[in-house]
């Protein structure tokens, strides 16, 4: 045996200190739970909740259970983080591109959106968007409509809902459509690698993607129909938009601010990814034939993306996190729902704060476990 | 000279292709110009479609015939490679040309033109700029939350002490240059927390000097008897021993009964807020965070498994949270976690939280630092015949906390940046009050004035951080 005291010591008084701090912890809660009569456990998630949500994207109201209003929560953080990573992602990209153009002025205008956003407190972003920026929106009967169907009032965004028929043979349609492409694509692989020839796959794939769904349409019987918010009176002064689908200005803010405040970091991700490619390999590349296109995608985005996704998903994570400012200006998220009015109406601060931070959680490991695995596949395999 | 190509402009008809670009780019930045500054419409005689599209139209055929390569001017060449090199970048370098004409006015006029400086109530603000009066009358609130305006002298006074002291580091000579690491880790620190604890909150004193002092003597004294192996450990748990030893046990001291310095009110931490508030809780974590962040950096690259799980179970949690539920956490589960005559004041949970939660992240830059130092010189420490201390304190920290000094600004950054998020404890800094006066019924609707406000503070505050911390970056990365 080659266990040594010196090897154990450390280890065990690190372990007995961490047993004694949450044994000191647990002692407490418990003597403080049982002095004000609380019990532990998680039987509460099934009882009545009896409070209402704003905006929910499941069918919700006070009848349902503490789970549902969980669930209400995690999916409406979900949709803003969604929502904001999307646009995030989009706004990123053609600022880190930009910030990298020869065009001195498309290169400061993208260098001063960076400095300005990324330097500003987000909770302070959220507050001036919602408080100020969308306050000064127009009053519902006032409200001009953009394009004749959206309507940006003070009360939220209203667009059209889409009304469909037979929507599931549209979405057969488009799995049918990302099936074939991948099909394609291996098939044109193999051509490639046996004959050398060509396909232009790409110029098929966006064939196939449009052409599927707009047969689905003339054959298979799928309908769309919009359904245009209408302006109704409700009283003298107070007015709504009836039908369609509304987006709360809560959501709008938030995603906005999000969205602008993440898409800075973003951006200096892409920079530094495509900035990280040797120029040595840009002019490789070139001088074996390949056009620029070519070397576009066939030798710098393949190198560069190695370096800008595992940032950029630490920036989706963050902006996962940052979601729960929404707490700030009431939009519903798990944390305003479930940490806090579920919490005040039941008082059981531990379980709820523990539910609430495994969620995030298990959201963040399972990302970064997910992340680790792509980073070892697409690691450069040195000999 | 004879037939000009207008579809190809070249050097022979140089000045012919020049003035006329030049004309036509000069009325298309005229043209939006005169109608964004003086609400003039030159093309208003045109239908209303073209006439909205004629600068653009303009300028990019006046930037189309000044496109001559190699001309032999050489601010014409400068400009044709900047903003000029082909369609898309003078249509894209034209609109936002165009933006920031555009723009000017109306933010002018907000700011400065329109805007009401003077007077000191909500009547003088009829215009439609901005309401600066509304700033200048909360002034104080927003820099000092609820703290009594006939004591803030007390936060002036302490924080222009701590800057000074701060910047000793900057004017020392040579000879004492060795002593500043010493002099910023553990003196600079203590004294600033002297400074807020007594000073600022004029509270009750939790330390009492006498005792202080003989446990310092005294441990200082035993020290020179211990053997050097075990010099570490004691250093860091008798001094603060013995003081408990001496106070408590040795000679009964009631635990609450406690000094006060003389003539300062006593105010307490609920009425601290503003932009002092902010600075008082970023500079306490940052303190506080660096030396955790230290340990578990040091403990997940620790031999020992028990101790590198434990830390990459404690680095994890934090860094997998939101702050948001962490304050939550301190504020409403924390509580249940302590004895129940046991009361500790929400400022201090709120630092705890946070500086735990920054730990996570410091000790994660701090980890890069380690990996990137070369194996050679952890072996060349140990042929030295160095312990994991020694090898630590005197050759692989140095190194490693100079290559990351601008990980650590940019989380201490972060860390500025995070601070408002204290609002969910009742804490009101900057961001907070302003949401408080928002809400005061004799001022309502400005909002708009007090968060561009706080947003040009905290810019200003963050950007001279994010540069300070790349010009130490580009420092180190010469000095390797």
């Amino acid at each position: 045996m080659n266990f040594k005291l010196k090897d154990i010591i450390p280890q065990l008084i690190t372990v007995i200190a961490v047993v004694l701090v949450f044994g000191f912890f647990t002692y407490n809660a418990q003597i403080n739970m049982e002095n004000r009569g609380i019990d532990f456990g998680y039987g509460f998630l099934s009882q009545e909740s009896s409070f209402d949500v704003q905006f929910s994207l499941i069918e919700y109201d006070g009848s349902h259970s503490y789970f549902r209003a969980y669930l209400v929560g995690l999916l409406n953080t979900i949709l803003v983080s969604v929502i904001g990573i999307v646009i995030a992602t989009i706004l990123g990209v053609i600022v880190g591109i930009a910030r990298l153009s020869p065009n001195y002025l498309i290169n400061k205008f993208a260098a001063f959106y960076v400095e300005f956003f990324r330097n500003i407190p987000l909770l302070l972003q959220i507050f001036f968007w919602y408080f100020a920026a969308l306050r000064a929106l127009p009053l519902p009967q006032d409200a001009e409509a953009i394009f004749g169907v959206f309507f940006l009032t003070i009360k939220g965004l209203y667009v059209p809902a889409f009304l469909w028929q037979n929507f599931n043979i549209f979405f057969y349609s488009i799995i049918a459509a990302i099936i074939a492409i991948i099909l394609i694509k291996t098939h044109a692989k193999k051509i490639q690698e046996k004959q050398g020839k060509q396909i232009p796959v790409f110029l098929i794939s966006i064939g196939l993607i449009f052409i599927l769904p707009i047969l689905s349409f003339l054959i298979g019987g799928v309908r769309l129909s919009f359904e245009v918010p209408v302006l109704k009176q409700l009283a003298t002064t107070s007015f709504i938009y009836e039908g369609g689908v509304s987006l709360p200005p809560e959501l709008i803010a938030l995603t906005l601010s999000l969205s602008l405040y993440t898409a800075t970091f973003i951006a200096e991700c892409v920079r530094a990814g495509i900035q990280g490619v040797g120029k040595g390999q840009k002019e490789a590349a070139a001088s074996i034939g390949l056009t620029p296109n070519q070397v576009l995608k066939l030798v710098i985005m393949p190198q560069a993306l190695r370096i800008i996704i595992p940032p950029t998903t630490n920036q989706y994570l963050n902006l996962t996190k940052n979601s729960s400012l929404a707490a700030a200006i009431a939009y519903p998220d798990l944390v305003l729902v479930f940490a806090g009015t579920a919490l005040m109406q039941t008082g059981k601060a531990i379980e709820i704060v523990s539910i609430t931070m495994f969620t995030y959680l298990t959201l963040s490991i399972s990302i970064s476990i997910l992340m680790n695995w792509y980073n070892k596949k697409i690691a450069i395999q040195e000999k | 000279m004879s037939n000009i190509n207008f579809l190809k402009p070249d050097r022979s008809n140089l000045n012919i292709f020049l003035y006329l670009g030049s004309f036509l780019f000069f009325i298309s930045i005229l043209d939006v110009f005169l109608n964004s500054f003086f609400k003039l419409n030159l093309t208003g005689f045109l239908p209303n479609f073209l006439s909205f599209l004629l600068p653009l139209i303009l300028g990019f055929v006046g930037l189309y015939f000044i496109r001559i390569e190699f001309s032999g001017i050489k601010n014409l060449d400068l400009l044709n490679k900047h903003i000029n090199t082909n369609n898309f970048n003078a249509v894209l370098s034209l609109l936002i040309i165009f933006v920031i004409i555009k723009s000017l006015p109306p933010i002018l006029s907000w700011f400065f033109i329109d805007a009401s400086f003077a007077g000191d109530s909500k009547d003088v603000c009829t215009g439609s700029g901005a309401c600066w009066t509304y700033i200048k009358v909360w002034i104080r609130r927003f820099m000092y939350g609820m703290y009594p305006n006939a004591e803030q002298w007390r936060i002036n006074l302490s924080f222009v002490a701590l800057v000074l002291l701060g910047s000793v580091g900057y004017f020392a000579t040579d000879k004492f240059k060795k002593y500043l690491t010493l002099y910023y880790v553990v003196i600079y620190p203590v004294i600033a927390f002297l400074f807020i604890f007594f000073f600022i909150s004029g509270g009750p004193v939790f330390f009492d000097f006498s005792y202080g002092i003989i446990a310092a003597i005294l441990s200082v004294i035993i020290g020179f008897f211990i053997p050097s192996k075990f010099k570490f450990y004691y250093f860091l748990i008798v001094p603060l021993a013995l003081y408990i030893i001496l106070k408590y046990f040795l000679f009964f001291e009631e635990y609450i009964e406690l000094g006060k310095l003389d003539g300062l009110n006593w105010v307490e931490t609920g009425a601290w807020g503003g932009l002092s508030l902010t600075f008082i809780i970023s500079f306490f974590c940052l303190i506080f965070c660096f030396p955790i962040g230290m340990a578990f950096a040091l403990g997940r690259r620790s031999d020992f498994p028990l101790i590198r799980y434990i830390s990459v179970g404690f680095i994890e949690f934090w860094r997998g949270v939101p702050l948001i539920t962490v304050l939550f956490m301190s504020a409403v589960m924390f509580p249940m976690f302590l004895p129940e005559d046991f009361f500790i004041d929400k400022l201090v949970r709120a630092i705890i939280a946070i500086s735990l939660f920054e730990a996570a992240y410091v000790a994660e830059v701090i980890r890069g630092g380690l990996q990137a130092l070369p194996r050679g010189q952890y072996e060349a420490a140990k042929s030295l015949g160095m312990g994991y201390w020694k090898m630590h304190i005197f050759v692989i920290l140095p190194q490693a906390l100079k290559l990351v000094i601008p990980g650590i600004a940019n989380t201490f950054l972060a860390l500025v940046k995070d601070t408002p998020l204290i609002f969910v404890v009742g804490l009101l800094e900057i961001v907070g009050m302003l949401n408080l006066a928002k809400t005061n019924p004799k001022w309502l609707g400005f909002a708009m004035e007090g968060y561009v406000f706080a947003a040009i503070i905290f810019w200003i505050i963050c950007y001279a951080m994010s540069k300070y911390s790349y010009n130490l970056e580009q420092k180190y990365k010469t000095d390797r």
